[in-house]
């Protein structure tokens, strides 16, 4: 096992010991069930196809998706430097992006444990309706792309700095961001509207996953979106690192 | 095993170190010895790769710090002043986690945990929750993590740091230990710490080294001052249960007398050429009356032992013992840091 495996075990443990990552799970977990509670079992629910409500399960889960990703995300590097541990990682043959890599690793993995928790929700429209169990599976891949992709936002707003509250702060700004791209890209005309269209988080490139439908320039934003954050994380870390 | 070359650290346009040169043999125990914010652990997080000089170069066993820094990170234990301890973690899994991420094999380090453990001695919390350790065992999980993979270089900023005075012996005695094997650099501001742990001495003042050497270099060549405690049995004393002039409590004549020969013997003293001071101890008389002698702290420009000792015995004393003069460290500190009065 690598640098990355080593790093992955530590910070995935670090979310099991700790009280942090459980209320995650709880209030994410409540809140979905709060939300499914209402669009499935309530009592509008003979005016919904199952496809439907399935789909509005997805549209909410991806919102608590990014928040918990946020929350998840902003402890990895900030609460490092605070307590000083960061120290042992700078000063041991570790590169920066290995360090990078572990830590989000780590994240996605019990940010989808969390999401894979919910599955006995879609699967109940399953039992009782009529949905693709593909339609599960594709929802499923984008609210782990988008999870990642949030994650990898979230990483590059904690290495910026020591303290955890700045980097929530700056996480929710540029994730919320590029959520409003979509909003936006509806209020201008072209070309900006493309522009904010191609840049959304949320909207064109979440739509298809929604829908169960699979679409290679969404794998490829969420994928790009990614290495894009978790590049200027590691580009931050090696800036601080000798600092 | 360590050089250093004309090395500087500015944080924007305030110079926290240097420019610093100097050179560690492998083996060495050296002490970097200056108060608070002097550039102590500026320089060492520098040999510890955790910080990049603004100027200078730095070799570890031959490699440079900024060209090879993960060759040189393999060969370096560093010890923050706080340890870097994750308190989420027992101390086994801790240690375990400390191994791998430098480079230790799950065998190597299976096999190297229960030696520093024993080492540091913290066998007995390997379980615990490190977030439930006292100060004195997280400075030891500190330096077992340290010296986990066997480093060349073991840097320990301020080791004692917020230990009790039990907790220091113990980490004095750890390090000690650690000698014969390592090449170690300590930073501190505790003066006993560093006499008594370190085989030379470097002594920073704002951002420079201003001395080095051993303690007794130290105290020979740059202080100036020899200082030394000359033990006199003043003339007519017999011993222990003898007196100068009868009981010195008895007041009256026996007062006076004893005061007459301590006055004599500061007389004989500072008349000796270079004596610069001479401090008596408290109630002199009683110290005559009681052990038959005196202990006299004597100050010199030079080596002024031989001809004190010479002028007592003329006098008709007797001199029964002489030593340097205690805390000579201190006022070596002191004289070049401080530039007070020792």
């Amino acid at each position: 096992m690598g640098a990355t495996g080593i790093i992955f075990r530590r910070e995935f443990g670090a979310y099991v010991r700790s009280p942090m990552g459980y209320i995650v799970a709880a209030v994410v977990l409540l809140l979905d069930g709060i939300l499914f509670y209402a669009l499935a079992l309530g009592p509008r629910t003979g005016e919904l196809l199952s496809g439907e409500v399935l789909m509005r399960f997805f549209y909410y889960a991806s919102g608590l998706t990014a928040i918990a990703a946020v929350a998840l995300s902003i402890r990895l590097i900030a609460e490092e430097r605070a307590a000083g541990t960061q120290l042992l990682l700078n000063t041991s043959p570790v590169r920066d992006w290995e360090i990078v890599l572990g830590k989000f690793l780590s994240a996605l993995a019990f940010l989808s444990a969390i999401t894979v928790a919910t599955l006995y929700m879609p699967l109940m429209i399953l039992v009782n309706g009529k949905i693709a169990f593909g339609h599960i599976v594709v929802g499923y891949l984008g609210l782990t792309f988008l999870g990642a992709a949030v994650l990898s936002i979230g990483l590059f707003a904690t290495a910026l700095t020591r303290h955890q509250l700045v980097a929530a702060a700056s996480a929710s700004v540029i994730t919320g961001t590029l959520f409003l791209l979509w909003p936006l890209s509806q209020m201008v005309g072209p070309p900006l509207s493309r522009v904010f269209a191609a840049l959304a988080i949320h909207g064109r490139h979440w739509a298809g996953f929604q829908q169960g439908l699979f679409h290679l320039r969404d794998i490829v934003y969420y994928v790009a979106l990614t290495y894009f954050f978790l590049y200027a994380a590691t580009k931050v870390m090696e800036a601080k690192r000798w600092e | 095993m360590v050089h250093l070359s004309d090395v500087t650290k500015y944080y924007g346009k305030k110079r926290a170190l240097g420019p610093v040169s100097f050179e560690i043999e492998r083996g060495d125990t050296v002490g970097f010895l200056g108060l608070n914010g002097v550039g102590k652990t500026t320089l060492l997080k520098i040999l510890a790769c955790g910080l990049r000089p603004s100027s200078g170069t730095v070799t570890i066993d031959g490699l440079d710090i900024l060209d090879e820094p993960h060759e040189v990170r393999k060969r370096v234990g560093y010890l923050p002043e706080l340890p870097p301890v994750y308190g989420d973690m027992t101390v086994g899994d801790y240690l375990n986690f400390a191994g791998r991420i430098r480079g230790l094999t799950p065998e190597a380090v299976a096999r190297r945990i229960p030696e520093v453990e024993e080492y540091a001695r913290i066998a007995e919390v390997h379980d615990m929750p490190a977030r439930n350790l006292s100060q004195g065992y997280r400075q030891r999980v500190g330096v077992a993590q340290a010296i986990i993979h066997d480093p060349d270089l073991l840097i320990l900023d301020e080791p004692t740091h917020d230990l009790d005075p039990v907790q220091i012996m113990e980490m004095r005695g750890m390090i000690r230990a650690l000698k014969d094997s390592h090449t170690i650099l300590i930073s501190s501001h505790i003066l006993p710490e560093i006499s008594q742990t370190c085989d030379r001495l470097l002594i920073l003042n704002d951002g420079e080294v201003v001395a080095s050497g051993t303690e007794a270099e130290l105290g020979d060549t740059l202080l100036r001052s020899r200082g030394m405690v000359v033990t006199v049995r003043p003339v007519g004393t017999a011993g222990a249960d003898g007196s100068v002039g009868g009981d010195a409590d008895a007041g009256g004549a026996g007062d006076a007398a004893a005061q007459a020969t301590i006055e004599a013997l500061e007389r004989v003293i500072q008349s000796v050429p270079g004596v610069t001071g001479v401090r008596l101890p408290d109630r002199p008389a009683r110290a005559i009356a009681s052990a038959g002698a005196l202990a006299i702290r004597v100050d010199g420009e030079a080596d002024v032992r031989a001809p004190v000792c010479r002028a007592l015995v003329e006098a008709g004393h007797d001199v029964i013992g002489l030593t340097r003069a205690e805390r000579e460290l201190e006022r070596v500190f002191v004289e070049l840091v401080g530039g007070a009065e020792a």
